[in-house]
Order: structure tokens, then C-alpha cells, then sequence
């Protein structure tokens, strides 16, 4: 953090600040009392470049002292123009764009922009498909949050939480490269289901994991810093922020749920098979820091429970619809039917048209609404598609939120909002 | 609807046309249903009104806006359209409020309405060049500090004008116009049996003026429409079962129990083409 400005001179005719005036010599000061430091206000940068920035986030702040008096987020510092460039690539080729938005929970990217296409086709996803992805996605949650959960206790003092929760991270990693082949950039949900099905040792190992690994590792870290005194200190009472702001400022996901609003897309607008899960969503009472960090907390939970009911429910059976003109065969099959091989061959490069139409269909994605407002015009290629990040609504936020506080209260905000730069700026 | 979408309160779609005609009143200029989805067609200057009716209006009470997306249409009078995109929390509904406008006439800010709506505007601003009247702070938001143009326009090209490099010599970041070390691949891939719309070289004769090529024929809305008419029928067999095996009717169609066409004897493999002393040498292929 670097000062940047002092408060600017102004000409010495006006009163603006009695204490520029003071400085120009316009008026005579009043005798300040002994031991009185006149503090004046100033302007610093937090970041692009500070690791509690979460990325290229640069915040302009306003200091009065150590208060917090104004700030403005300067965002787009990673826009890469991703929903430029899907308008020039066919659906297939743009739903890797996808994972690089949230770079953290990159199948729940994913999962609102096949939805899309789907819904504009109409198209039938067979149900071990729908499990798979449900699954996948509660597991991205996990994944997320471990990352959100341990920068958050990192931004506020803490560090063994982090590190511990990393480790269930990199296990979920591991799992996603046994799915995908991808550590990161999956490109596994595809419109008609998903790209593969996944070995059942898989599966089994990851029940495993949920039944030992997970929760030793998980309860262990949130043990450390649940009930810690310096972490409560440090999250309690800070932004908080009531239904109604958090409605007017487009909040969702925990965020909106802190505020006290059982709200839910997995349950209110279920998609895929989330009507068929059994579990619970948390609520805050208070709508703090703390609330927001504990929301998520409970969320790991919740997800354990969907994907253990997925792994008792899953059937067998398709995992990507069987329609030709949109899902590409096999390669096995295309050895052997020329049928299958020109329309492997049309789906790869002409790709397949989606009929006109214009549809926003948002799913919880860990770090709330993620939508995709996809205008098609019956080409091979999206006519416009339009992401709705989370983070863009919360970030707008963060000046009424840190408004009073501290200077060290805007990294547990910040950390708080669960902000990913690659979504936010598209 | 067969796909997995997201479900929310669709059944309240008629209902919520109705009472949007009544609460909005002339500020609407029409009101229809696509793809399950409400979309309402709003006067630029009642917009205000009108996404007030719909957030105070009880059995509409729209508490959030969750998008603001430009849309360019470049062939129309108004070229953009700016959807809002409304979620109620205790109705379970979206709908879409779309506003038509152009390059000169700004559209009426609704940061009243929702602060929210403060960013969502500045990026409608900043890749579309619409204005939003009323907005305090309509600055660009995504793209980089002093960037020129609006680059989701459809005249806008992908790569830009101008590119950015560190340069050595003078210490810093120098802007220069966009060289491509290749042309921008574009590949059309439309089929040219559905009309595509460019001409071959060496086929500039033939390019008489055409229609615009015949497009996926059914719009999403008349599909999920059908859908929802027609009963569930048994699904088809995937049409690209391998090798539907055909039993010969006559011997005239395999030339079964024929001499060779060609009079010689079939090499013992097929592979192997023989050569005139094949018995001395061996085949070619050896």
C-alpha cells in the first residue's frame, strides 16, 4: 500500500478545509488544545498488487485516520473480453471460457451455460448424467470453499486452517483430474449430459474421503478458528449488512443468506436432480463477516450430505443425452459407423444450431447467482451471451459495507465476499 | 419442458402478464411469454415507472435486479436493447424487462430503484456506449483506463485496434495498433445447402443476390411449445446404430457365384497387390 495523494491544495481565497486554510496561512488557527494532532484525510491504493486483494482488485480508499470514509473499487483489471469471444465460437467452443470465469469453481460455470443451451433445445439429459452433475458440483462447492474459508482466517491472522484446508483442496483436485483429465480447466459438463463416465473407483474413493478424510481435516481446521477469540473479534459485528441492503444490492449465495434470506436456487429453482436431495440451507441471524464465514462452514456439510445421497441414488445408465444432432458419438462408435463419424465430424466443426430464442438461467454456484443471459439465433454461434457474475454486485457493496470501519476490517470484507477476478471481470 | 433447467414458479407466467398489463398500464408496449420465460417490451421514458410498479406492485414485487445485459441488433432503427433481468424471492419469478434505445437517447437511470443497479449500468455504458440518464457515476468499469470505442458493438472487431506490449526501451507500456501476424480466422462453417452467405473464389458469377440461408427453422419457443402438446412418445433409436446388416435378395446384387469381373484370380490377400512374376519375387509389398 502506497500513499498516493495528500488532500489536494485548494486556492487560497476558499474555505474548504479549515486546516488547508490554516496551512495557506488564510486564517489565523484557533489555538489548537496541547497534545492535538489535526488528522487529515488521504488516499491510498490497496493493491492490484496485495495478496489480500484476491487477485487484480484495486481499491481506492478514502482514510480518515484508520476509518474507512469511502472506497472505490476499480475493477476489470483482468477483463478479457470472454463474452466477446464466445460470440465468435460455436457452443462447443465457447463452454471452455467458461471454467476460466470462476477459476475456483469452474463446473458450476459450466453448469449454467449447458443449462442454457438446454433449455433453448429443449433437451432431455438422462438422469445418471444429472446425478453426475450434481455431484461434481457439490464437490466443486467443497473445493471453493476450502480456498474462500482458508484465505479468509489467512486475510484475518490465522494460518494453520489454511493449510490444512489445502489439503482437502488439492484432494479435490486430485478427484477432478480422475474425472476430467483436467486439474483445473475441466470442460466436463457438456450440453446432453456430461463428457465421460467416471470410473466407479473413483466414486468409491471419494466416499471414502467423505466418510474419513473430509471431516477430520475439515472439523479440525474450522475447530481452530470457529470459537477463536481473536477470530471473533475480528469477524463479528463487522459490515453488517440487513435484508433489505442486501436485497437492493443483488446480493445472493451466502452472502444474501447471512442477511437472514433462506434463499436458495438448489432449492427454490432446482435444476438437474437437486429436487431429488435432501439437505438443509443456513441461515445467519446477524449478517456479518462471522455469519458469512459460518454460512459457508455449514455449507461444506450440506454438500458432503448431497454427494454421499448421490453416490446411494446414482444410477447407471447414459451420461449424455443420446440426440446425434447435439452430443457427438464415441470414438469407439465412430470406428465403426460412418453415420457416427460424419456427425462426429459436423458437431466439431460446424457444431450444432440452437434455435432462436433468448433465455437467463442462473444456478447457485458456491459464490451465489451465476447466470447466463444467452440470446441465440438459430446459427451455430451465441448471438450474445451475457454473464452475470456474483462478484460484480458484491463488490458494488463493499463501499457501504467497510464504510466506518477499520482499515484492517476491508481484508475480512473483502474476504467475506468470496471474490474471484476471473468471474468478476469476465 | 424436458431439459433440467432451472425451475422456478413458470405456472405464474400468464398471471404475472396480466397483472403487468394492469400495474404498468401504457408505459408497456407489449407483454409475451418465450421459452417459458416473461419477457416485458417497456416505453424508454416509463421505464422508471414501470420497474417500480414492478417491484412495489404486491403480486409482482420483483425485489431484485440481477442483470442489466446490452443487447446490439445493428440492422434495427433502435440497434440496442437493454434487458433488466427481475427475480422475486417470494414469488419464486423471473422476468425480463427489455428497453429499446440507441446510440443518442439515454435511457433513464434506475440506481433509484436499486443501487445495484450503479454498476450493471457503467458496464452496459462502457461495452455498448448506451447512456443511462441519472447514473452519478457512469464511468467505464471493465475495460482499461482511457480505452476508446464500445467493444461489444457488433462494428467493433474482435481483436481491437489497439494492442499493448512492454517496451524495452523506453521502460514502459506502449499501446500500438493491432498487428496481425496472420488474418483472423474465421471459418464459416454454416452449411451450404442452408445458404451460407460468401462466395467461393472463382464463383463471383454465380453470387446473385440470395435470401438469407434458411436457419434453424423452429424458434426455442415452438419447440418447448410442441413439446408440451405432444405427449411423451418413445424416444428413437439412435439414428447412428452401426452397420444395419442387409441380407442380399439375389445373387445379381453381390455377384455371388460369378466369374471375377476382371477374369483374374482373386489374390489369396487383399492386401496384397500381386506383380506378373509374383511366384519368383514375392509381392510388391514385401
Amino acid at each position: 500500500m502506497t500513499q498516493e495523494t495528500v488532500a489536494p491544495p485548494a486556492p487560497a481565497t476558499t474555505t474548504i478545509d479549515p486546516f488547508v486554510d490554516e496551512l495557506l496561512d488564510t486564517t489565523s488557527a484557533a489555538e489548537p488544545t496541547e497534545g492535538d494532532v489535526t488528522i487529515q484525510n488521504y488516499t491510498i491504493n490497496f493493491g492490484p498488487q496485495h495478496p489480500a486483494a484476491h487477485g487484480v482488485l484495486r481499491l481506492v480508499m478514502e482514510l480518515d485516520g484508520e476509518l474507512v470514509e469511502r472506497i472505490d473499487p476499480h475493477v476489470g483489471l483482468l477483463h478479457r473480453g470472454t463474452e466477446k469471444l464466445i460470440e465468435y465460437k460455436t457452443y462447443t467452443q465457447a463452454l471452455p471460457y467458461f471454467d476460466r470465469l470462476d477459476y475456483c469453481s469452474p463446473l458450476c460455470m459450466e453448469h449454467s451455460f449447458v443449462l442454457a443451451i438446454e433449455k433453448l433445445l429443449d433437451l432431455e439429459v438422462p438422469i445418471r448424467a444429472q446425478y453426475l452433475r450434481v455431484f461434481f458440483a457439490e464437490l466443486t462447492r467443497i473445493s471453493n470453499h476450502m480456498l474462500n474459508l482458508g484465505s479468509h482466517v489467512m486475510d484475518v491472522g490465522a494460518m494453520t486452517p489454511n493449510l490444512w484446508m489445502f489439503e482437502i483442496r488439492e484432494d479435490c483436485y486430485n478427484f477432478f483430474e480422475r474425472m476430467s483429465g483436467a486439474r483445473m480447466h475441466h470442460n466436463y459438463f457438456r450440453p446432453g449430459g456430461v463428457h465421460q463416465d467416471v470410473p466407479l473407483k473413483l466414486l468409491t474413493d471419494i466416499a471414502d474421503w467423505l466418510d474419513t478424510r473430509l471431516p477430520q481435516l475439515f472439523e479440525d481446521a474450522i475447530s481452530l478458528v470457529a470459537d477463536n477469540r481473536i477470530f471473533k473479534q475480528r469477524n463479528v459485528d463487522i459490515a453488517t449488512v440487513s435484508r433489505e441492503d442486501a436485497l437492493a444490492w443483488g446480493f445472493s449465495g451466502p452472502m444474501i443468506r447471512a442477511a437472514g434470506v433462506p434463499w436458495d436456487l438448489r432449492k427454490s429453482q432446482p435444476y438437474d436432480v437437486y429436487d431429488r436431495m435432501d439437505f438443509e440451507v443456513p441461515v445467519g441471524t446477524r449478517g456479518d463477516c462471522y455469519d458469512r464465514f459460518m454460512v459457508r462452514v455449514e455449507e461444506v456439510r450440506q454438500s458432503a450430505r448431497i454427494m454421499k445421497q448421490c453416490l446411494a441414488e446414482m444410477p447407471e445408465g447414459p451420461i449424455a443425452s443420446s440426440d446425434r444432432k447435439v452430443v457427438p458419438p464415441k470414438r469407439a462408435e465412430m470406428k465403426r459407423s460412418m453415420e457416427a463419424l460424419i456427425h462426429h465430424f459436423k458437431l466439431y466443426t460446424e457444431g450444432f444450431h440452437v434455435p432462436a430464442g433468448e433465455v437467463y438461467v442462473a444456478t447457485e454456484s458456491p459464490k451465489g447467482e451465476f447466470g447466463v443471459y444467452l440470446v441465440a439465433d438459430g446459427t451455430n454461434k451465441p448471438y450474445r451471451c451475457k454473464i452475470r457474475p456474483t462478484a460484480f454486485s458484491h463488490l458494488q457493496a463493499m463501499d457501504f459495507m467497510s464504510r466506518g470501519h477499520m482499515l484492517a476490517d476491508t481484508t475480512a470484507i473483502l474476504g467475506a465476499m468470496d471474490i474471484v477476478f476471473g468471474e468478476c471481470d469476465r | 419442458m424436458r431439459a433440467s433447467a432451472p425451475r422456478w414458479a413458470t405456472d405464474l407466467n400468464s398471471a404475472t402478464i396480466e397483472a403487468a398489463h394492469a400495474a404498468l398500464g401504457g408505459a408497456l408496449t407489449h407483454a409475451t411469454e418465450l421459452v417459458g420465460e416473461v419477457q416485458l417490451h417497456v416505453y424508454r421514458d416509463n421505464l422508471v415507472a414501470a420497474l417500480t410498479a414492478l417491484r412495489d406492485t404486491p403480486g409482482l414485487e420483483y425485489q431484485q435486479i440481477m442483470e442489466i445485459a446490452g443487447v446490439d441488433y445493428p440492422d434495427r432503427a433502435e440497434r440496442f436493447d437493454v434487458v433488466y433481468n427481475l427475480l422475486s424471492v417470494t414469488r419464486n419469478h423471473r422476468v425480463q424487462v427489455h428497453v429499446a434505445t440507441d446510440e443518442d437517447h439515454a435511457i433513464p437511470s434506475v440506481t433509484g430503484i436499486w443501487p445495484v443497479a450503479g454498476w450493471l449500468e457503467r458496464e452496459v455504458y462502457d461495452l455498448y456506449g448506451v447512456l443511462f440518464e441519472g447514473n452519478p457515476d457512469l464511468r467505464r468499469i471493465l475495460t482499461d483506463y482511457g480505452f476508446r470505442g464500445h467493444p461489444l458493438r457488433k462494428d467493433f472487431p474482435m481483436t481491437g485496434y489497439t494492442e499493448l506490449r512492454y517496451s524495452e526501451e523506453e521502460k514502459r507500456v506502449v499501446y500500438e495498433p493491432v498487428q496481425l501476424a496472420q488474418d483472423f480466422r474465421t471459418f464459416d462453417f454454416l452449411s451450404p445447402w442452408e445458404g451460407a452467405e460468401y462466395v467461393l473464389p472463382g464463383d463471383e458469377k454465380g453470387s446473385l443476390p440470395q435470401a438469407k440461408g434458411a436457419q434453424t427453422p423452429l424458434s426455442a419457443d415452438a419447440i418447448v411449445k410442441a413439446d408440451a402438446a405432444q405427449t411423451p412418445t418413445t424416444e428413437p433409436k439412435a439414428s447412428s446404430e452401426p452397420y444395419e446388416k442387409s441380407t442380399a435378395e439375389s445373387s445379381g446384387d453381390t455377384g455371388a457365384g460369378k466369374p471375377h469381373p476382371h477374369g483374374t484370380p482373386e489374390p489369396k490377400d487383399p492386401d496384397v497387390v500381386p506383380t506378373p512374376n509374383a511366384d519368383k519375387s514375392g509381392g510388391q509389398n514385401q
